[in-house]
């Protein structure tokens, strides 16, 4: 899939991956980052 | 799916539209995925929140499947999500986001 130029919305998660992770992998593959948060449930 | 991101969601919808906007999770496990999604794609399950009955039709994936896996970075990828890949049920969450995608 070709995520360069696309806009993410990311939702990690503190027990699974957390956004900013996410973010860092998606940002190196040239997509735009428009919002992120981890969640947390405890 | 908190209240607040629910209304962050909307407002990038609205905003960026459906063809360039794309939800990516980072969820623990098969179930949450699973409700993620559907608030995603047909709006919030329990109608509690601002996506009651709005069915945003977004692209959802989560950051395990391989067609995002794919497209970043091998060492970035592995850097930051290898640990989780791992220790996660992989398998599980990528049947579940597919069936989602198919399903609402």
């Amino acid at each position: 899939m070709e995520l360069k130029g696309k806009k993410m919305f990311v939702l990690g998660e503190r027990d699974g991956v957390q956004a900013l992770a996410i973010a860092e992998c998606l940002k190196a593959a040239g997509a735009e980052v428009v919002y992120m948060d981890t969640q947390c449930f405890v | 799916m908190d209240q607040l991101v629910q209304e962050e969601l909307k407002k990038a919808a609205e905003k960026y539209g459906n063809e360039d906007l794309v939800v990516i999770l980072g969820c623990p496990d098969p179930d949450s995925a699973d409700i993620y999604a559907e608030t995603v794609i047909a709006g919030d399950p329990t109608y509690a929140g601002p996506l009651a009955g709005v069915a945003l039709r977004l692209p959802v994936y989560h950051i395990l499947e391989d067609e995002i896996k794919e497209a970043i970075p091998r060492d970035v990828y592995q850097e930051h999500v290898g640990l989780m890949e791992l220790s996660l049920d992989k398998e599980g969450i990528c049947r579940v986001l597919r069936e989602a995608r198919e399903k609402y």
